[in-house]
């Protein structure tokens, strides 16, 4: 298989099917846990606005309470950059809003490309001290597991091969690089990535359950 | 009821790792689920731990506390279980080993007081889920030996310390006397049934006289029931539906028999969980009556002007919140505005209100015998934050914090008294013209 044909491959074939597992995968993952069913609460509730409470928990927890925000540590801080950086790649350069708009017709004013190459090196950094505190951190380092790993393996790539892939105008490092976004497409609703789309079901049971209680959140 | 209750005590005799996983996956719904299965592992809520922070023990992380839950879900109810088993990649089968192992991190280190839950960047209810766990764990025979023999003790009783009607009489005529004030007892009509701990019962039982002085002067009427007195609820603390729900029925029962409109709850944060929270979930129906935190209807009756204040505290007082009361369960403001009421120098905790340190001994952890050395190391916290106010007092509206506080304080060699919020507010009663 030459250069070109595994663009194409990486560009037709490969992408529709690693979107095809990305939202068949997500949808079984929401609706293997929906269909566990829940209880009705009996109790009196204090307050009934529980939308109002689970839009809160899924906001108010982007930030964290400020007694827990002193504690300072380069982890907790860390957890931002790499989140944010993500985004700003990832919609904001040109390259990436252009392959958006050609399968969706879809676009955005994009963000100079100086930017996004200094978002590019943060977010590596920040992605590689991520990795060494779960490695050194005794907390982390328990928790862990091949998912943790494998996870970040999974996210680090597209970063590298895109990083290769910008620096060189052959066809080959291009479609390693979408190949590798299709990885994590397909890994995504298996592992805990899926907390791309969790956090909000999990921060939203939560927030609707204090604000049933009059619970601060 | 009281067949199914008794049941889950005889498992303590045989424990069974399989029936517990059995019960790890029942509780395991859709909400549950759904955080299991959104932890990213950040660890985060290992620094909201007091049990953490002061040990420094990895395995005293809120979160990994859930680990055989977790294990029974995904091996047999995560939406991918069935693929990952015939694949070979499901977890393996929870062990008789790894759940006595899990007995002291589900229950001598949690106080489930809700401050992990506070931290944690998923919004995962971690106190909420331990809940949960600790009903697995008591039905397979993995709680403590302590609890189970405290709810023998109570489905026996009526009471986990095995206190019976004659004593509480007892305590009621001593109260009778110092105030001179009559306790209407099994009293049907009256607007207020009030329950008790048996922590108050014998340890504060100046908490009756109190609560008679304060009924007086806001022109209510009261009673205490003969049968199903005791709030205190081991069911809940030990994590059996089953043994909570056949206490809390007893109080239902009374309620209901004596037509009250209101139950008060007392000072007792986990007795306020049961009564308000899980108290109708527990019992399948919703109550007849209202439940209503004793701080509630005090505040209540101060701002509706049938509680008159006279004088104020002039010691410099610190208040220390009950978890279960103000982080877990929404009241936030009563006794606050309380205290303003009667404190003419309260000064606050570090980081007190929601995100506060529990005592250590919430949870039923106090009622744990070999938990007492970890309780007292995790004490050390709150230690510093008292000390920190330069307090000459903690006042507290939970019975239990304040047992806990007190032989804390003792064990330390603090000299500190520790006092009730009710009976501080009775104290201060303008008795002008009653």
């Amino acid at each position: 298989m030459t250069a070109v044909e595994l663009l194409q491959f990486a560009r037709g074939p490969a992408l529709w099917a690693s979107v095809a597992v990305l939202l068949a995968g997500s949808l079984w993952r929401i609706l293997g846990i929906v269909r566990l069913g829940s209880r009705p609460d009996l109790s009196t509730p204090r307050s009934t606005r529980l939308f109002a409470g689970a839009m809160r928990g899924i906001f108010a927890r982007m930030v964290p309470r400020v007694e827990f925000r002193l504690q300072k540590k380069l982890s907790f801080w860390n957890g931002y950059v790499y989140h944010l950086g993500l985004a700003v790649i990832v919609f904001g350069y040109l390259p990436h809003i252009q392959f958006v708009e050609r399968l969706t017709g879809l676009a955005w004013p994009p963000l100079p490309d100086p930017v996004v190459y200094v978002c590019v090196g943060l977010t590596f950094v920040s992605l590689f001290i991520a990795l060494m505190e779960r490695l050194t951190d005794p907390v982390r380092r328990l928790l862990s597991g091949f998912d943790d790993y494998f996870s970040w393996a999974v996210v680090v790539l597209p970063l590298a091969t895109g990083m290769i892939a910008i620096q060189q105008s052959d066809q080959l490092p291009l479609a390693i690089h979408l190949m590798s976004v299709e990885l994590l497409f397909v890994w995504l609703p298996f592992g805990k990535l899926a907390h791309a789309f969790l956090v909000f079901a999990s921060r939203g049971v939560t927030g609707a359950a204090l604000a049933r209680k009059g619970a601060p959140l | 009821m009281t067949q199914r209750a008794r049941a889950v005590l005889e498992s303590a005799k045989a424990p069974d790792a399989r029936r517990a996983a059995r019960e790890f996956v029942a509780q395991a719904g859709r909400d549950a689920a759904f955080q299991l299965e959104a932890c990213v592992h950040c660890g985060q809520c290992a620094d909201a731990c007091h049990f953490h922070l002061v040990t420094g023990d990895p395995r005293l992380t809120p979160i990994y506390k859930l680990r055989p839950m977790l294990k029974a879900y995904e091996r047999e109810a995560a939406p991918f279980a069935s693929v990952k088993k015939a694949l070979g990649f499901a977890p393996p089968e929870v062990t008789t080993e790894e759940l006595h192992e899990w007995s002291e991190l589900l229950y001598d280190s949690c106080n489930l007081c809700g401050r992990c839950t506070l931290a944690c960047p998923m919004g995962i209810d971690i106190a909420g889920l331990v809940r949960l766990a600790r009903e697995g764990m008591a039905a397979g025979g993995f709680a403590p030996s302590d609890l189970y023999k405290a709810a023998q003790r109570a489905l026996d009783t009526g009471s986990p310390i095995g206190l019976r009607w004659p004593a509480l009489k007892r305590q009621i005529e001593l109260q009778e006397q110092e105030t001179g004030l009559k306790v209407p007892i099994d009293a049907e009509g009256a607007e207020y049934l009030v329950v008790l701990t048996s922590i108050e019962i014998m340890g504060f039982p100046e908490a009756i006289g109190a609560l008679a002085r304060i009924f007086r002067q806001a022109g209510a009427t009261w009673t205490i029931p003969s049968a199903g007195f005791e709030a205190t609820n081991v069911g809940v603390q030990m994590g059996s539906r089953e043994v909570a729900a056949e206490l809390l029925s007893r109080i239902v029962d009374a309620a209901e028999r004596l037509k009250v409109k209101t139950l008060i709850s007392p000072e007792c944060g986990h007795a306020y969980s049961a009564l308000r929270w899980e108290g109708p979930n527990l019992i399948g129906r919703r109550y007849g009556f209202e439940v209503v935190q004793i701080a509630e209807l005090l505040d209540r009756f101060v701002r509706e002007g049938r509680l008159r204040l006279r004088g104020k505290d002039r010691r410099r007082l610190t208040f220390h919140d009950p978890c279960q009361l103000v982080r877990r369960g929404g009241i936030t403001e009563a006794p606050r505005r309380l205290m303003d009421g009667v404190s003419a120098n309260q000064v606050e905790m570090p980081a007190s209100g929601a995100a506060s340190f529990c005592c250590g001994g919430g949870g039923g952890v106090s009622a744990i015998h070999r938990a007492e050395g970890l309780r007292f190391a995790a004490f050390e916290i709150k230690k510093q934050q008292i000390e920190a106010t330069g307090a000459e007092a903690v006042v507290t509206a939970c019975g239990n914090c304040r047992n806990v506080l007190e032989e804390a304080i003792e064990h330390y060699g603090m000299t500190m008294p520790v006092l009730g919020l009710t009976e501080l507010v009775a104290q201060y009663l303008d008795n002008d013209g009653r």
